[in-house]
């Protein structure tokens, strides 16, 4: 007799169920489309949604529908070259105060779409976008702080009356990298006393006392958990600063992530102009405020190199000329709270707000100093890679500009503006200020732009392999063992259905060796089918009765598909755990569907076999 | 239909030394191969920068060369990409990699040939990336190998059988370099991966032969093991064939109109998959016999230390 337990019918029914609910959303697919939010952060108006309409119009783009959607203005089109005939029409008119970006929006019907279903997402290599990894100078991190602790030192040690010769850093234990302070001593020092005051201003450091040529010398260094603490630190600071840059420029459906110890991996769809995003992500760009010296003269100071005491040589942005500063700062662009761009009578201007502590420095300062200058600086640091020996090394060059020094003409505390700058320049300082400030910097290592053409190619040619690679295997398996052939097709149809739906609940990319993947699957289910088919036929051919047969089949076949199935997922793991973008989600791909192929081989053809077979009835031939 | 009506009792440990022969020449050649012509690596692996392109008509590649040069670029290697429209260009990687810079470079030397010539995408690698690349391709491998070792010395209690399993797997990833070599397939990072899923799939025939061999051992653990293990493969030869006609089809659906991005991807899985069985069915058992296969190994009899269980 050949039976299959009740509750088994009802799970593997319900998780069909499931299965299809959530693989549907992803068979509507997605239309091209241009998402425009304001600048300004000002949900759009339905004012613009009709000037937007009769600009494409105008300009004889044809597009399906426009709408707005959380504040963004979001129009569909029927083709790419339609979206980008759309991009530029748009954009010669509305990119001053609009931020404009290729997108996609999903076909989901409203049903699917309320109860929360989305569809699987789609790698940069099927939609069309940037991808960007960065290298963090971790490196810096360490010595900024290492800088810190000779500042520290020294101070401690001249307020404690201790005479030393000098305070340096230094790379040792091994490490190419500097990871320690040294504290060279005259001979008449006295060492305990400064091991100890060194002990309590830096408590992370390791001491020790050695013995140099040039005399007795103190040494900490930085025990590497603490480095790795620093460095961690570095990252984690950059992931949320690039995250809020990243918001900022509007993208739909951004990825900022950590890859391996020192890198950010940034992918943004429907970006195509990588010139742009590399400027903003990766600036280092900040600003002081100080006071101008009146007194000094700039020009003199510029010729002979030499600033006066207590000030500071600068050159202005827009003219050159140079001009003196103040050495002492009055705020830094790390105590903003908040910086925005407006367009006012005077032009361009970013508004300002200070915290607490600097509100009140700058109150005092433009109380004691109406009618006098004060100047902002813009800081920036650019990579440049240069030949040092034969390899290359990567230095950050830091620019200092005076971008205004206007008169103080009233008392102000924390809330003020800044003009002088060009528009595109004053919104990316609104935009950089907001966003944080880089802990260290970084810059790409690797980059890649995939136009959306290639996007849309890939994934017709994807699907094409997969739809008649399907095909091939139904009807052979039909042909080859008939009525079987046909439950291990239907079988298969569940897998790809299952596994389609685990992908969209895993909210995993679909990229294009992830297509290859689904296909190889396919493979790797039909493995396990012919496993048991074969074993049944085997059995028949030994004498054995057909119910006994196909319960034999199942029951011997069990072990070897298990085993077997683990060696491919080994492979799928480490792929999985190693890989990084597409081949990671080829690995995911792989994974889950020798998973999904297991239960659909296993459960659903014993199901539908035995529903075929099974019960008290006399079986006389089976068709296999 | 039925290919395999009568069970088939090919001689395979008979003739195990022609098969070994047969590896031995084929791994030779394909290690010659590489040593001397080598791989055909991307810039994965490299370092660089690579450009799709497509023209509205067909493209001449020497003449874009000519225009690549004359913008600079003087090392490009441009070659045909899928159909004759469309275009691959590679430049080698240099010290000062921006995109956007070499982007509009090449997108104006490319219009300056044709007007209607559109780039489809850009992709830099530093030569940084590209050599750590290589050694995570390396330790991917090692482990899977490693882990796939334990597994079935866990489960068949021997590590005979272990050992034959790897040895036979190993000369599939070697072979199909070697074919790279020969033919100078773009080798990427997704050959790579290829390359793994085939090294774990195509034991699923190797595992399921010693499947067989576990289950006749229990039923009669005195027979002799060349016995054993040539009826087990024989056994178990249809289910192997079969499946592995079906996965071919679906893989050579893939080469066919998965289109020149997944070429090398479906290459591998192709060469992998016909290697992997071939090694499975002809090398794994052979080996563990040579090293001394016996129904003992995977079924260790149990001693006895005591006359009986009372004081």
């Amino acid at each position: 007799m050949l039976e299959y337990a009740r509750w088994k019918y009802v799970l593997i029914a319900v998780v069909l169920a499931l299965a299809l609910l959530f693989a549907l959303p992803t068979v509507f697919g997605e239309d091209p489309a241009i998402q425009m939010a304001r600048r300004d952060h000002n949900p759009v108006t339905a004012a613009t949604e009709q000037s937007v309409e009769q600009t494409l119009t105008g300009q004889g783009v044809h597009f399906s529908k426009t709408y707005l959607d959380d504040g963004r203005l979001m129009i569909r089109f029927p083709s790419v070259a339609e979206q980008l005939k759309g991009r530029d029409a748009v954009t010669n008119k509305f990119t001053d105060q609009y931020l404009i970006a290729l997108s996609f929006a999903p076909r989901v019907p409203a049903a699917l779409r309320v109860l929360g279903l989305k569809p699987m997402p789609l790698g940069l290599d099927l939609r069309g976008g940037l991808y960007l990894l960065y290298q963090v100078d971790v490196q810096s991190a360490v010595r900024q702080l290492l800088d810190g602790y000779n500042q520290d030192i020294r101070r401690a040690l001249t307020a404690a009356n201790l005479p030393f010769t000098d305070v340096t850093l230094i790379a040792t234990n091994g490490s190419t990298e500097q990871n320690g302070v040294r504290v060279t001593l005259p001979p008449s020092a006295n060492l305990d006393q400064v091991r100890d005051l060194v002990a309590k201003t830096v408590p992370d450091f390791q001491l020790s006392v050695v013995s140099l040529p040039s005399g007795r010398a103190v040494e900490g260094v930085l025990p590497p958990a603490k480095i790795r603490e620093r460095e961690d630190y570095a990252i984690e600071q950059n992931l949320t600063t690039l995250r809020n840059r990243v918001n900022e420029l509007g993208v739909a459906e951004p990825i900022v992530q950590r890859q391996g110890l020192d890198r950010i991996n940034v992918q943004l769809p429907g970006v195509q102009n990588s010139a742009e995003v590399k400027d903003i992500l990766g600036k280092v760009a900040t600003l002081e405020f100080r006071l101008v010296d009146v007194n000094g003269n700039a020009y003199e100071a510029a010729q002979t190199g030499h600033a006066p005491v207590g000030t500071k040589l600068y050159y202005l942005k827009d003219t050159g000329q140079p001009i003196l500063l103040k050495r002492s700062i009055i705020a830094t662009g790390d105590e903003l709270t908040t910086a925005n761009f407006t367009t006012t009578q005077e032009g361009p201007t970013v508004n300002v707000r200070l915290d607490a502590r600097a509100g009140e420095r700058m109150l005092e300062t433009t109380r004691d100093n109406i009618n006098r200058p004060m100047a902002v600086v813009y800081i920036e640091k650019r990579p440049e890679t240069k030949i040092v020996d034969g390899k290359k090394v990567t230095r950050f060059v830091t620019d200092e500009k005076v971008i205004s020094d206007a008169t103080i003409r009233g008392v102000f505390s924390n809330s003020f503006e800044i003009t002088g700058m060009n528009a595109g320049d004053a919104r990316d300082l609104a935009l950089l200020l907001r966003s944080g400030s880089l802990a260290v910097p970084l810059y790409p290592v690797e980059e890649q732009v995939v136009g959306p053409s290639l996007g849309k190619d890939n994934i017709d040619k994807g699907v094409d392999a997969l739809v008649i690679g399907m095909a091939g295997v139904f009807i052979f398996m039909a042909v080859y063992y008939r009525l079987f052939g046909l439950v291990a097709d239907t079988v298969l149809l569940a897998n790809v259905v299952l596994l389609t739906a685990l992908l969209a609940m895993f909210h995993s990319a679909l990229s294009l060796p992830g297509i290859a993947g689904i296909i190889l699957t396919v493979g790797v289910a039909v493995d396990a089918n012919v496993l048991i088919y074969e074993r049944i036929r085997e059995e028949l051919r030994n004498g054995v009765s057909p119910q006994a047969a196909i319960r034999a089949g199942f029951e011997k076949a069990f072990s070897a598909i298990a085993d077997s199935n683990v060696t491919t997922l080994i492979a799928g793991v480490v792929l999985w755990v190693l890989g990084t973008g597409p081949i990671r989600g080829f690995a995911v791909v792989l994974t889950l569907g020798i998973a999904t192929s297991m239960f659909t081989s296993l459960m659903g053809s014993r199901a539908l076999v035995t529903l075929l077979y099974g019960g008290r009835r006399k079986v006389a031939r089976l068709l296999i | 239909m039925e290919f395999f009506h009568k069970p088939t009792s090919f001689p395979f440990m008979a003739t195990r030394k022609v098969w070994y022969g047969l590896s031995i020449i084929l791994m030779i050649t394909s290690i010659v191969s590489l040593a001397t012509r080598g791989l055909n690596l991307a810039i994965d692996f490299t370092g660089g920068v690579t450009v799709e392109a497509t023209f509205p008509q067909a493209a001449n590649t020497d003449l874009v060369r000519a225009h690549l040069a004359a913008a600079g670029f003087r090392d490009a290697q441009v070659q045909n990409f899928g159909s004759a429209r469309d275009i691959m260009i590679r430049l080698p990687p240099e010290t000062q990699q921006n995109g956007s810079e070499i982007r509009a470079k090449v997108d104006a030397a490319l219009k300056s040939v044709d007007p209607g010539a559109d780039i489809r995408s850009l992709d830099v690698v530093g030569p940084q990336v590209g050599g750590e690349v290589e050694r995570s391709a390396g330790w991917a491998l090692t482990f899977t190998l490693g882990l796939i070792f334990l597994y079935i010395a866990f489960r068949f209690h021997t590590w005979r059988l272990s050992l034959g399993a790897i040895v036979a797997v190993i000369h599939d990833p070697v072979l199909v370099l070697g074919i790279f070599s020969i033919d100078r397939t773009s080798f990427d990072l997704a050959v790579v991966a290829a390359v793994l899923a085939v090294v774990g799939y195509s034991l699923n025939d190797t595992v399921v032969v010693f499947d067989r061999i576990r289950e006749r051992f229990h039923v009669n653990r005195r027979l002799a093991p060349a016995a054993v293990l040539d009826q087990s493969i024989n056994q178990t030869l249809s289910r192997t064939i079969m499946t592995k006609v079906v996965t071919a089809i679906v893989v050579v659906a893939l080469l066919v109109l998965g289109g020149p991005v997944l070429r090398g991807f479906s290459e591998a899985l192709l060469i992998g998959i016909i290697a992997g069985t071939y090694s499975s069915i002809y090398i794994s058992s052979a080996i563990a016999l040579d090293c001394g296969l016996t129904a003992e190994h995977i079924f260790p009899t149990v001693k006895k230390t005591a006359v009986d269980h009372m004081p």
